[in-house]
């Protein structure tokens, strides 16, 4: 039982990792209605700032609080442009092509990035001290005792906020309206007089900030990072986004959520090894029953 | 131009070099490397000055251009009249090039390196015309297809290393195989819609990778499969010193030994086994089950009322698809003589759907000018290393941009009512 809440609490943690990477995938396809492969890239790069300015704010020696405060802010600023030139350079040409376009464009953009980083950060991997240690335990008493780090509390908490501030936006400011509206109908919506390229790179942005938080959590969490951590974290993001159901913003959070705790599981009591397998062969599997994920709408197809 | 013109673009580059600033600054300027115990940083301000430099000149120069109205179109021009050419001589040029693909091993400047190359791109070019069938005639998204081409390369690997069977019986053996698994994930998968359909087929080439890693029982896990026997001329062997009564290849026909030898068979095994391909396509193209596909690709709900069945015909062209991918497979095992799970990355999927795409879906022709084009550029990038694939994920993106229904665009159906062409 104390194991079992152990993976819940590890699985939450890591689900909300995905989660926030989920999100950015699922609003680039319900907005434009493509899988935007160099979303996992994005990530790495956050992961990248977000590493280089704890190095930075780790010799000045100011209040941690502060510093993660600090680096959640120059992470998002600096990845969201990476977003938005992105989408600029490789996506923006291709609107109203045919679908396979955008996504090869995505697929070089994607191995571009990758690269990229490799070169200009060294292909080794990037170890960091832990910044935030210690936790809260619990079952003393018992055999195994149950640890919810501190980090695993300012995660969830982090995501939790971001998740509000987010939903906030979408449902009840004129941006999330514009949003919305896009998703529904590009062309009606530039005719009511909505910047329509304006609305897809915000959303990019937004979109790409969630990611380079994402980003920083993982750094925290696992403390080592190189610039192949996007593609793993990447697919399984884009699983949970199909799983919840694409287009859907609650599914992917809830799809976030399930392929951590599944991943996690998995881990814990059947075999390591297999853990990204279960993953896939859960979505391959959920879709059999749910053609459109768990709270994706019907695609209703019109003659 | 006007002088407000210029005051536009100047302002316009200032902006984009902002951006790239932001985008170099920290990822270029500020190098981690790890010294001992944690991580230090070494700036390089200089290259991201130098690159910033380069943005600002680059987008002023974009902006005079666009200004004086002569856009890019010498890149366009120059593909829609290839294609025109392509499409008008087509017989002939396939002719001159299956010549010229013939003679290639004895012409004067062709090398040990050249031959490599080839090889490479008539390896490509098969698994390209063989994921057509799916991608570009059925129109079905598969980014797993290297679960097939792995399926193939490991049975053909795993028999022949454990059954000493000779290379042209575990061919076909390791082509069914792949078919078999094309079914296997088919079956389940195809009532899938686009993108659902190809998240799962990137997950199954992930779920074969993630097997032939652990699996070490069977696969020996990441060392891979060693000493893979290869091909011999019909039993002759390609050996320096044949065994005891044993004829080899140069003894049996009075040559000088040569490694060559093994090199231009392999090149003229793998030129037929990509013709057989082109030959299969175009043909069943013109068949009833092609047909169907490629009506299912234009209206799957129009197919239905006509009494096409979606899911067995879609499972027929994954079946066939990933049997030419387990006969590139078969042929990478034998050539290599060494297999190991690394070489069945996702990477490989995105090149081979890279190769479909940017040719032009469902045009053969295109698929050999995009294997050609893109294994060239990393080829010349060789030196390089590190910037050849900056340079290859460059050119598909451009590629995209200027010509977004790829090199040659013909996606035209095979047949037409009546004679009537358009």
């Amino acid at each position: 039982m104390e194991y079992f809440i152990q993976q819940l609490v590890n699985g939450i943690t890591l689900g909300s990792i995905y989660g926030l990477i989920a999100i950015g995938y699922t609003m680039v396809y319900g907005i434009i209605g493509m899988i935007n492969f160099a979303h996992g890239d994005i990530f790495m790069i956050g992961a990248f700032v977000a590493l280089i300015s704890f190095i930075i704010f780790g010799l000045t020696g100011v209040a941690l609080p502060v510093i993660l405060l600090l680096v959640l802010l120059i992470a998002m600023l600096f990845t969201a442009c990476y977003g938005w030139t992105v989408e600029k350079l490789a996506y923006k040409p291709l609107r109203g092509s045919f679908r396979l376009a955008p996504l090869i464009s995505a697929l070089g953009m994607s191995i571009v990035l990758q690269n990229y980083v490799q070169v200009a950060q060294g292909a080794r991997v990037k170890p960091m001290q832990p910044l935030i240690s210690g936790g809260l335990e619990f079952f003393k008493n018992s055999e195994f005792v149950v640890t919810v780090s501190y980090l695993q509390i300012f995660i969830v908490v982090l995501t939790v906020i971001l998740m509000g501030i987010f939903t906030y936006l979408i449902t009840k400011t004129d941006l999330g309206r514009a949003q919305r509206a896009c998703e529904q109908d590009r062309t009606m919506t530039a005719l009511l007089g909505i910047n329509v390229d304006r609305t897809i790179s915000i959303t990019f942005i937004i979109g790409s900030s969630l990611a380079s938080v994402a980003g920083m959590m993982f750094v925290l969490y696992y403390g080592v990072i190189d610039f192949y951590i996007g593609f793993l974290a990447g697919i399984k993001a884009f699983t949970a986004a199909v799983l919840g159901g694409i287009g859907s913003l609650p599914g992917a959070m809830l799809g976030g959520l399930l392929i951590g705790l599944i991943e996690t599981f998995w881990g814990g009591y059947v075999s390591l090894e297999y853990k990204d397998v279960a993953a896939f062969s859960v979505l391959i599997v959920v879709l059999i029953f749910f053609p459109t994920g768990f709270l994706g709408k019907p695609d209703i197809e019109k003659v | 131009m006007e002088k407000k013109d210029i005051i536009q673009s100047v302002k316009d580059s200032l902006f984009t070099g902002i951006i790239a600033l932001a985008l170099f600054g920290p990822i270029v300027g500020l190098r981690t490397a790890s010294k001992g115990e944690g991580l230090f940083i070494t700036p390089q301000w200089g290259l991201v000055f130098i690159l910033v430099g380069l943005c600002i000149l680059g987008r002023f120069l974009i902006n005079l251009n666009s200004a004086r109205k002569t856009e890019f179109t010498f890149f366009s021009k120059f593909t829609s009249k290839l294609s025109s050419i392509t499409e008008e001589k087509a017989k002939h040029l396939a002719i001159t090039a299956i010549l010229f693909a013939v003679v290639f091993p004895f012409l004067p400047f062709t090398d040990r390196y050249f031959m490599d190359v080839a090889i490479m791109i008539l390896t490509y070019i098969m698994l390209g015309w063989g994921l057509n069938i799916v991608v570009g005639l059925a129109g079905l998204l598969d980014l797993g297809y290297v679960a097939f081409y792995a399926v193939g390369a490991y049975s053909y690997a795993l028999i022949a290393t454990t059954f000493g069977w000779s290379f042209w019986i575990c061919l076909p053996l390791a082509g069914i195989f792949a078919a078999f698994f094309g079914i296997l994930l088919g079956f389940p998968v195809l009532r899938l819609r686009g993108d659902y359909l190809a998240i799962v087929t990137l997950g199954f080439g992930e779920i074969i990778r993630i097997v032939l890693i652990n699996w070490y029982e069977v696969t020996n896990g990441p060392d891979g499969i060693t000493g893979i026997p290869r091909p011999s001329f019909f039993g002759l062997p390609f050996k320096r010193s044949p065994d005891e009564g044993e004829a080899s290849f140069h003894t049996f026909f009075n040559l000088e030994y040569s490694t060559m030898h093994r090199i231009i068979f392999l090149y003229y095994l793998i030129l037929v086994l990509a013709l057989i391909t082109n030959y299969f396509t175009l043909k069943i193209r013109k068949l009833p089950v092609g047909r169907a596909w490629e009506a299912l690709r234009e209206d799957e709900i129009a197919c239905k009322s006509l009494g096409v069945n979606p899911t067995n015909t879609k499972l027929t062209a994954f079946a066939i698809g990933a049997m030419f991918g387990g006969f590139a497979g078969s042929f990478f095992a034998t050539r290599q003589a060494f297999i190991s799970p690394e070489s069945f990355t996702f990477i490989e999927s995105a090149i081979i759907v890279a190769i479909v795409v940017l040719g032009g879906m469902g045009s053969q022709t295109g698929v050999v000018l995009a294997s050609i084009f893109l294994i060239g550029i990393t080829e010349m990038f060789r030196d390089l290393e590190q910037f050849r694939m900056i340079a290859f994920g460059g050119a598909m993106v451009l590629i995209m941009v200027f010509k977004p229904k790829g090199i040659l665009a013909n996606r035209k159906p095979t047949i037409f009512m009546h004679g009537d062409k358009k």
